[in-house]
């Protein structure tokens, strides 16, 4: 690798101000929301368009250097964290929404538009961006593609990969590709359903056709205590048995509610257990399942029940679930969350284990998921002062990701696998699907310049580093779920 | 072919492969390959793996039937809501997987690549790769399932596809509605697919006299009435002269889907492509395939599916006068900008596929940098017509 011939190239192409090499410029790109990992690049540059997005990579192939593309840095698996002596493609100023079309119910968007801006653009017709990932006031459509971000209401849309129609895209040698196109189906393999979720490894987003659907006629959401955790599985066991379809279910421990009130005073019941089940659609339809919801729930036995029949309402219930990840910051000096999924009749087992593997640590964790889809999101507190707590978190972590596997589920159901998670992902697979992938990785990037070092176990370890929350976490812009 | 170990030791000693499932795609599973092609029929490597109903997921052996599947799921009040088509004619999952198809359920909860989690398939080594996994929510590797779907047996050969599946609305309804005009027809596709009603299928064809228009609602039965009825307005607002509607219930509306599945429209002995486009290329590819005759033709969906029924013999009727320069339908997609696959049907000569000339894909080429390298690393050798 020589970086200073490329480093001279790239400053013929960018000035001072979008050419970032001074320590002090470059510390802010150090780290994503996984905080414990960081490391300097060799460089930053903000490209302002898509031609100085291609250039910046074929420099990158010429001079062998790896190269990081970044949108807002919210990878809470160390998606985005640079390689030493890297270039780090900032694409934040690749922010345009090039054309939607209310029409077609398209928008096509450059890879550093924030995820909410597409759904504010879509309102006024009365489209809006289905995947919510809890940080998409902040949050890049470059990052969601690169990573197959979730949210609350996977279970009835799906994820990022679903959503995402067609895209143009540089490889990782700078040779751009067209995959897909405008419509809902295609012709040929799912190239933009192979390239979601690849976690950079197979170049860069330039430009990306999203799928918009009509804004939800209405919501309806109900909050439920239980006197247990099993007691709420059970609880969401007879919903998806019934055969409704809910937007989003979700679960809360006791330690989640704990921390939703120190943070957010969401008022909620002080139980063992809190389930939330959401459903939307057209007023007539909802109003009939609502009906159906409801009986099942009190045949669960609840605790308390409570209703939200106004956006008023039902933004009380979300605010308390979607802070409680931060709010839990108030309860210990740090945490690692993990987001392993496993199957939905497993949870059960699932949550009993990890109690279990709580208590045998000595560390406390609350739980916050998806119940409807199974995907755990366990929140591993810990106090980095400690000497060797953080290691021991990880461990407990780790633990937990093979348990997840053990039980027939996966490490990632949405934050992907990164710099984090990547001694696991031949847990999941076996040495066959490893070198499969691996066969992939390098007949698209022979140089293994994109991302280098996430995903794919390859290159030497980064060491964990304790620096606490980022930034924007503790100024409660971003939330770690 | 009935175990994977057969498949494994097959592409380990053939030259070239090619892959049959239950035949309901001839141009497909008959695709000329070259000399010494060996043709793997895995129409005997059937069976359900793992099927939990509690998951909403179940496991099946690529030559599994669609309707082996569909009865399976139906005995626990469940679907797969994308529509496989040609059911009827013995279509297998892996073969629907391969070839990429979805029918008119498509338009509520996505498509075939939308409830493909899992895959194993064998690579061009014969090593048999898994690819996804087991559950419905899973961000972990490369995004196998995905990339297999529509590949048309081009990057390895299906042996185990892991769905998602839905629990299946206790009721739906359809309305029907008449238009005169295409420009009529399409103010009220656009009027119903930009509402808030939650719409399970969208589908259009040219009838005797103007156009006929399907729309599908579900859910619970008490609230169905009504909303049909707000959905009967909707479409009324934009309807032109015509303006015939009727509302479908039960039996026969259910009989008017399962016509959609099997593509009843399609005359005996014709050729059936399918052709994605999106709502605002339709009046260009009417301007071109209305005058030809004899190509019938629906739109599902909502105008981002074309199926063309065509002339085995391929060539169209219309020539613009010029004997020796048959408008194949080929040409005419590329004269669109739009791509398509013959499904059914010989096939117009076509420069779609390599060597033979007469193959699948038409129109605007497919291959592009990307799927030549995903290819490679998949099958050096080319044993299924690299991409």
């Amino acid at each position: 690798m020589s970086v200073h011939p490329l480093m001279q190239a790239l400053a013929r192409k960018y000035g001072a101000d979008r050419l970032l090499t001074r320590p002090a410029q470059l510390m802010a790109y150090e780290s994503d929301a996984l905080t414990a990992f960081q490391q300097r690049p060799a460089a930053v540059v903000i490209p302002q368009d898509r031609e100085e997005v291609i250039e910046t990579i074929r420099l990158c192939h010429e001079h062998e250097t790896p190269f990081v593309a970044r949108g807002s840095g919210t990878s809470l698996s160390g998606g985005s964290l640079p390689i030493a002596d890297g270039i780090v493609i900032a694409l934040n100023r690749l922010d345009r929404i090039l054309r939607l079309d209310a029409a077609e119910r398209i928008a096509v968007v450059e890879p550093g538009v924030i995820n909410l801006k597409v759904s504010e653009a879509a309102k006024p017709h009365g489209l809006y961006y289905a995947p919510d990932p809890s940080s998409q006031s902040i949050c890049t459509i470059g990052g969601n593609v690169a990573f197959n971000s979730g949210g609350a209401h996977c279970l009835k849309y799906g994820m990022t990969s679903n959503h995402v129609l067609g895209m143009t895209v540089a490889l990782p040698d700078g040779e751009v590709a067209t995959l897909g196109g405008e419509s809902l189906e295609g012709v040929g393999p799912d190239l933009p359903g192979f390239f979601v979720g690849s976690e950079g490894l197979f170049g860069v987003a330039l430009e990306i056709t999203l799928r918009l659907l009509p804004i939800p006629e209405t919501y309806r959401t109900v909050l439920a205590a239980y006197d247990s955790l099993h007691a709420a599985g059970d609880a969401v066991t007879a919903v998806v048995a019934s055969g409704l379809l809910p937007g989003a279910i979700e679960i809360m421990d006791a330690l989640a509610i704990k921390a939703a009130e120190v943070g957010a005073k969401a008022g909620y019941p002080k139980a063992p257990a809190l389930l939330i089940v959401e459903l939307e659609g057209e007023a007539g339809a909802v109003e009939a399942e609502f009906a159906q919801l409801m009986q099942l729930i009190e045949e669960t036995a609840p605790l308390e029940v409570r209703m939200a029949q106004t956006a008023d309402e039902r933004a009380r219930i979300w605010k308390g679930r979607k802070a409680a990840f931060s709010a839990v910051g108030r309860l210990a000096p740090d945490y690692i969350v993990q987001d392993g999924v496993v199957p939905r009749s497993r949870l059960g087992d699932a949550l009993a284990e990890i109690d279990r593997l709580s208590a045998s640590y000595g560390i406390e964790v609350a739980n916050v998921f998806h119940a409807g889809d199974g995907n755990l999101h366990p929140l591993i507190l810990f106090d980095g002062r400690e000497e060797g707590a953080l290691e021991r978190a990880e461990e407990l972590a780790g633990e937990i990701l093979e348990l997840c596997v053990d039980l027939g589920g996966s490490i990632t159901g949405e934050h992907g696998v990164g710099m984090e998670k990547r001694a696991y992902l031949p847990k999941m697979y076996g040495p066959v699907e490893m070198q499969a992938m691996e066969d992939v990785r390098h007949s698209v990037d022979s140089l293994s310049l994109a991302n280098r070092g996430k995903m794919l176990p390859a290159g030497e370890a980064e060491s964990l580093t304790h620096v606490g929350p980022h930034p924007l976490e503790k100024a409660g812009v971003i939330f770690r779920e | 072919m009935n175990t994977v170990s057969e498949i494994q030791d097959a592409v380990k000693g053939a030259k070239r492969i090619r892959v049959r499932g239950g035949g309901s795609k001839p141009a497909l599973s008959q695709r000329w390959c070259g000399d010494g092609t060996h043709l793997l029929d895995l129409a005997g490597l059937q069976g359900i793996v793992d099927y939990q109903p509690e998951e909403y997921t179940f496991t099946a052996r690529a030559g599994t039937t669609v309707a082996e599947v569909a009865a399976m799921l139906d005995g626990k009040g469940q679907y797969l809501p994308f529509d496989p088509p040609l059911a009827d004619r013995g279509a297998t999952l892996g073969g629907t997987v391969a070839a990429g198809l979805s029918g008119s359920g498509r338009y509520r909860y996505g498509g075939v690549r939308d409830f493909l989690i899992g895959i194993r398939f064998v690579d061009g080594r014969g090593q048999e790769i898994r690819g996804g996994g087991t559950v419905v929510k899973n961000a972990a590797g490369f995004d196998f399932p995905k990339l297999f779907v529509g590949s048309l047996g081009r990057l390895g050969v299906l042996t185990e596809l892991t769905f998602k599946v839905f629990p299946r609305p206790p009721a739906f309804a359809t309305v029907e509605a008449e238009f005169e005009a295409l420009s009529d027809l399409l103010a009220g596709l656009n009027a119903v697919t930009g509402s808030a009603i939650d719409l399970h299928a969208v589908d259009f064809a040219p009838a005797e006299a103007g156009w006929r228009l399907w729309v599908r609602i579900g859910g619970l039965a008490p609230a169905l009435e009504e909303r049909a009825g707000a959905l009967q307005e909707i479409i009324s607002r934009g309807v032109g002269r015509t303006g015939l509607l009727r509302l479908y219930r039960d039996q026969e509306e259910e009989r008017l889907w399962q016509e959609a599945r099997t593509m009843a429209w399609l005359a005996e002995g014709m050729g059936l492509a399918r052709v994605p486009l999106t709502p605002g290329r339709i009046p260009a590819a009417e301007d071109m395939f209305g005058r030809a005759q004899p190509a019938s033709r629906r739109y599902s969906v909502g105008g981002n599916l074309l199926w063309l029924g065509w002339p085995e013999s391929g060539d169209l009727g219309e020539t613009d006068g010029k004997q020796d320069d048959p408008r194949t339908l080929h040409r005419l997609l590329m004269e669109l900008g739009l791509r398509g696959v013959q499904l059914i049907g010989r096939g117009p000569r076509s420069e779609g596929l390599s060597e033979g000339g007469e193959g699948p894909l038409l129109g605007e080429p497919v291959q592009n940098a990307f799927l030549r390298r995903i290819s490679a690393a998949l099958d050096p050798e080319g044993k299924f017509g690299a991409w």
